[in-house]
């Protein structure tokens, strides 16, 4: 190949170099391309003068043309890229948001802390297996009292402030009824709980004339007052997610014999002594109790085979001590500003 | 109850200090509900004695007194109390002496003239209210002794709230039989001496209702000093138990139910006419009550009379009329057994409640009756003199309650505790709380005295063993728990998941009052006449719902009168329709929305919301369930809702459920401010859920084509809809309804609907001959049935 030629050859390679380099965007860069690489393009000229050369400079000047050709193509693609991930770029700038506003449409509501609470006591007793049982809010006189061996005039009856609709029928002072219900249906075995509304005559800082007990209630063969201890204890310390000290105390429910009140160590002090306690160090919690023959009598259930705990507990009291609620009637104010921090 | 700690001590020697007893007194079911000391703390007050009393020379109001402090050197002390007089002994604080609100005692000159120490009154040593003068200490006090060591004033008062099971405890007797049973320790007091007659009166006793009240026991004594001062240890103790002093006799008896738990009352003998008759109130009688409140006598009241008229309430107030006065000379002691059923109840029906009808209702010691009698005897006669006559007893034996048997096993002890308690320790608690007890075998027979109403079967014994053993001792064990699959049935919706879908669809759940305000219950749902309360607590909780908006609405009224903009409320519970006779008792699941559909953003324009987000957030709630297609809804009328924006909720043709906006004319008188939706739908029916059933997939592509037409505007979506299905056939796999239109290039009273058909086969590929078939039967059954054309 002369070198005149070969001069020539360089010097188009460096026009197309060059071209390619100014070339701004796509469409500049097709056209370099079509300039020199088309089919009437500069470079494809040169191959198309090969003809002419004599049979034995051929092979050499073509494989210099086609090494031409081969930067420029390489050059065009660098190009191209470079070209395309520029606007790419420049897109993205474009596209770009303040992540930092707010997110579009629906917030999120919530539960009311009883019935979160709830939910958590029905979670805690279903591992153990018991189920859930629920029972009229208005309720008759035998199954809130008199199954409940608390027959007219009893003395307990004082302790129930009793809503009434006519003689014989009432609102639910508790969820005990639902037991009785229960029992009465299905006989023995019996392994449930009974949440649910409860309704006492009493209205001031500490009563409200409607509140939330859970109702439990296990009757089966060899049931007993040691393993009522260890499944409450178990039920508060996994309730409160501490390791708690928990006491029973006789006490007096006309439907459990013998009973217990329930207490646990206050869960603000610790035990230590404080204003949610009352100085004692300790948190009434819950009421318990072997379940009264009588009661057997009245669901006929053979008492001589089968025993039985219950026990009831005041779900908003619960709440109060887990979130630290100070004030009953914020439940049933549904303030929103209260009922969201339970989201 | 409040016990003195030195009044028991005296019943047995309890070798516990004050903090430990009671903890063992809570942990035996006697739950201690404080302690406190008997007097509050004070220092250098001592027995003094008014020598000399004579006016301050510049002051009207004030004397100078000589008084005795025992130390052989009297004292000047100026007293300003109006009953201060030679002779008089009182409570000297000395100079040193301090107060109980921490007031020093000081030489000091008043008006000028020195004074040395002062005389107090009962207020000021914080021993009562009175503080009309100085305590007035009686003659044979000890001048110079210290006043609370004469007093025994450091003594702890434990005031024990007894479950109504416990009347037994109701006396220092029975106080002291419990804490024997707990510390092992043997009650050392001795029984009551009886006094011997010395005259012979007698009054007729006639026992009419032998059911009510089994015994009576009266005695007469004659010839009593009603002026005469109680003495001070028992107008102490008096004060210790809450009990105001108010003359020996009525002391007496009062003293005597504190120690026996006899309730006792004392007649003016001269009142009565005749004799005594223990029976059931007649029409229109009406007995003037001490405190001078006349009452008509209710039937079943129990009274007692004499032959002309009620003398008292029984068992539960005397009558002012019979009651022992300040010329009273005569006295008839009244100690009685009134059975419990007959006495429960009634002190309530008169709005009473006495420390006597509190004793009955949860009985006394049927037995005891002589024995509280004699005491009171010995008592007021040692105390204002008198002559007692013999002691008259009317018994009905077939009706005095009796000791019971009851049978006690060893097994049966370990079958209901988990744990056995030795045989020795059983017998030692049983026979400490007055039991007999015949061991046959590995079990017992137990005598059980009457006076444990609380005891009649093997439980209440088993209880008893617990309790004096201690529950703390009973082992925490774990009930078996069955290796068994419990049944859960999949068609039944959680309600959980049911309030999860209004939650994450920004709703609050509210839990309301199922008792409403019964004028908001009858704007929200005039045609369900709620049930009333017979006792409401208050006018506005009168009458139970019978649907949850009444709370809601309530609920949504309440915030938005706390600037909150957007509500969204939900409540789930039951709804009470019908008469009481014929009552439904449903749960429901409402919800209440007011305001902007969304927060308020920077992206959206703020929208109030309508009718169709609250359609959609009730489509969500149907939807779960998976029967989503089964539900209807139908433009339907409610008192409560806008007529041209209420649905009812339908499910194969049974109403379950309502939505709509409130009616605007009932906006304001809701003290709403804004529209409100409301909506509410029987729980059990969005509950019950679908079980998933296989259908096979096609394999072929679907098509779709869509159709514009024209149809008059009053024919629902859901018409449209259906006439669409019916006329698809199999091959229409879906309807979507896309657009709707009504203004320019639509007629008058006409709308422009889009309705998208998808359409697939299940074993081949459609062609266009086959969609072009089922189009054409589309179109011609719209245009045959609604009168709907092709937009053109």
């Amino acid at each position: 190949m002369s070198a005149q030629r070969s001069e020539e050859l360089n010097t188009l390679v460096q026009e197309a170099l060059a071209a390619i380099r100014d070339a701004g965007d796509a469409r500049d860069l097709d056209a370099v391309r079509v300039a020199y690489l088309g089919k009437k393009g500069h470079l494809t000229a040169q191959l198309k003068q090969l003809g002419r050369l004599p049979a034995e400079e051929r092979p050499a000047a073509g494989q210099a043309i086609n090494a031409a050709k081969e930067e420029v193509q390489q050059a065009l693609e660098a190009r191209r890229e470079s070209l395309e991930s520029a606007g790419l770029e420049t897109q993205l700038v474009a596209e770009a948001v303040d992540v930092t506003l707010p997110g579009r449409g629906q917030d999120t509501g919530g539960l009311h802390p009883v019935t979160r609470t709830l939910e958590r006591i029905q979670a805690l007793f279903a591992s153990m297996g018991f189920r859930v049982a629920e029972g009229p809010e208005i309720e008759d006189d035998y199954h809130n009292f008199e199954a409940l061996n608390i027959p007219a005039h009893h003395p307990a009856r004082a302790m129930h402030d009793t809503f009434y609709f006519d003689a014989s029928r009432l609102l639910r002072t508790h969820t005990s009824p639902v037991q009785i219900r229960v029992m009465e249906n299905e006989g023995a075995p019996v392994r449930i709980i009974a949440p649910g509304r409860v309704y006492r005559c009493d209205s001031d800082l500490t009563h409200s004339p409607m509140f939330h007990q859970v109702e439990g209630l296990l009757v089966d063969e060899g049931i007993t007052f040691a393993d009522l201890k260890g499944a409450l204890h178990d039920f508060l310390e996994a309730f409160f997610e501490q390791r708690l000290e928990v006491r029973f105390r006789p006490s007096y429910f006309p439907f459990t014999e013998p009973s217990a009140e329930v207490d646990v160590q206050c869960v603000h002090c610790g035990g230590e002594g404080c204003r949610v306690c009352g100085g004692s160090g300790w948190l009434e919690v819950l009421g318990s109790g072997m379940v009264h023959p009588k009661v057997f009598e009245y669901c006929g259930i053979d008492a001589e085979r089968y025993s039985g705990w219950a026990f009831g507990m005041g779900v908003e009291r619960l709440a109060m001590l887990r979130y630290g609620v100070n004030d009953l009637r914020l439940f049933f104010e549904n303030d929103l500003r209260f009922l969201r921090q339970f989201q | 109850m409040k016990i003195s700690e030195h009044w028991l001590r005296e019943w047995l020697p309890v070798d516990l200090d004050t903090q430990a007893l009671a903890h063992r007194l809570t942990m035996a079911g006697l739950e201690v509900d404080g302690v406190e000391m008997a007097a509050p703390a004070f220092e250098q007050i001592v027995v003094g004695e008014v020598l000399e009393c004579s006016a301050h020379p510049d002051a009207d109001k004030l004397s100078v007194c000589r008084v005795d402090d025992g130390s052989g050197e009297p004292l000047q002390v100026v007293c300003g109390a109006p009953n201060v007089r030679a002779g008089l002994k009182a409570p000297l604080a000395r100079v040193g002496g301090v107060l109980p609100e921490g007031m020093k005692i000081k030489r000091a000159k008043l008006r000028g003239v020195e004074s040395t120490g002062m005389l107090c009154s009962a207020r000021e040593l914080g021993l009562s209210d009175d503080a009309a003068g100085l305590m007035a200490l009686p003659a044979d006090a000890p001048v110079g002794r210290d006043l609370r060591e004469w007093l025994q004033l450091d003594d702890a008062v434990i005031e024990v709230d007894l479950t109504p099971n416990r009347g037994d405890c109701l006396g220092m007797n029975g106080v002291a039989r419990e804490v024997s049973a707990l510390t092992a320790v043997d009650v050392t007091a001795a029984e009551p001496e009886s006094v011997a007659p010395v005259a012979d009166d007698r009054v007729s006793i006639d026992l009419d209702d032998g059911v009510a009240c089994p015994r009576y026991v009266g005695r007469v004594v004659r010839g009593v000093d009603v002026r005469a001062e109680s003495p001070i240890w028992l107008q102490e103790r008096l004060r210790r138990a809450g009990v105001r002093s108010l003359g020996p006799v009525v002391d007496v008896t009062n003293y005597v139910m504190l120690e026996l738990g006899q309730p006792m009352h004392a007649f003016d003998l001269a009142r009565i006419q005749g004799g005594i008759i223990v029976r059931q109130s007649r029409d229109g009688e009406t007995l003037r009550l001490l405190g001078d409140d006349t009452v008509e006598l209710r039937a079943g009241t129990l009274v007692i009379a004499d032959h002309q008229a009620p003398l008292a309430m029984a068992g539960v107030m005397g009558g002012a009329d019979s009651a022992v006065g300040d010329t009273t000379a005569d006295i008839l002691f009244e100690s009685a057994f009134f059975a419990p059923d007959a006495i429960a109840g009634r002190a309530r029906q008169y709005g009473l409640h006495t420390d006597s009808s509190h004793r009955f209702e949860r009985g006394v010691d049927p037995a005891g009756q002589v024995r509280a009698v004699e005491r009171a005897t010995a008592l007021l006669t040692a105390i204002a003199g008198g002559e007692p006559g013999p002691v008259l007893e009317q018994v009905d034996e077939a009706h005095v309650p009796a000791p019971r048997d009851v049978t006690l096993r060893a097994a049966r002890i370990r079958q209901l505790l988990g744990m056995d308690i030795p045989a020795d320790e059983v017998v030692g608690i049983l026979e400490r709380l007055g039991m007999t007890v015949t061991a046959e075998g590995d079990q017992w027979q137990v005598r059980v005295p009457a006076y444990r109403f609380d005891i009649s079967i093997e439980a209440d014994l088993i209880e008893e063993l617990a309790r004096i053993h201690g529950y703390d001792r009973i082992p925490e064990t774990r009930p078996a728990t069955p290796a068994r699959i419990q049944p859960q049935s999949e068609t039944q919706l959680p309600l959980s998941r049911l309030r999860d879908v209004l939650v994450d669809r920004g709703y609050q759940e509210a839990v309301t009052y199922s008792f409403v305000e019964p004028g908001v219950q009858a704007l929200l749902d005039p045609d369900h006449p709620p049930v009333p309360l017979a006792n409401p607590i208050s006018a506005e909780m009168a009458v139970m719902r019978t649907s949850l908006w009444p709370g809601l609405v309530k609920a949504a009224v309440y915030n938005r009168h706390r600037q909150q903009q957007r509500l969204r409320l939900f409540e789930t519970g039951l709804r009470f329709r019908g008469a009481l006779d014929d009552l439904a008792q449903e749960p429901m699941l409402a919800g209440v929305v007011l305001g902007p559909v969304a927060p308020e953003q920077w992206a959206e324009r703020p929208r109030p919301v309508d009718f169709f987000d609250i359609k959609g957030d009730v489509e969500a709630l149907l939807s779960v369930s998976g029967r989503g297609g089964a539900f209807r809804f139908v433009a339907d009328t409610h008192p409560a809702l806008h007529p041209g924006q209420t649905a009812r909720v339908e499910l194969d043709g049974e109403p379950v459920g309502w939505l709509g906006a409130v009616h605007p004319q009932l906006q304001g008188r809701l003290e709403l401010d804004g529209t409100a939706f409301l909506f509410e739908v029987r729980l059990d029916v969005l509950q019950e859920a679908r079980l998933p059933a296989f259908e096979p997939l096609s394999r072929f592509p679907s098509i779709r084509r869509d159709l514009a037409i024209v149809v008059e505007a009053s024919v629902s979506a859901a018409a449209l809809d259906a006439t669409v299905r019916q006329a698809g056939g199999e091959l229409l796999q879906d309807v979507i309804l896309f657009d709707v239109y009504q203004g320019k290039g639509v007629g008058d009273g006409m709308k422009s609907v889009g309705i998208g058909l998808i359409l697939q086969d299940l074993s081949r590929t459609l062609v266009d001959s086959d969609v072009d078939a089922v189009v054409d039967r589309v179109v011609a059954q719209l245009r045959h049935e609604l009168h709907a054309e092709l937009r053109g």
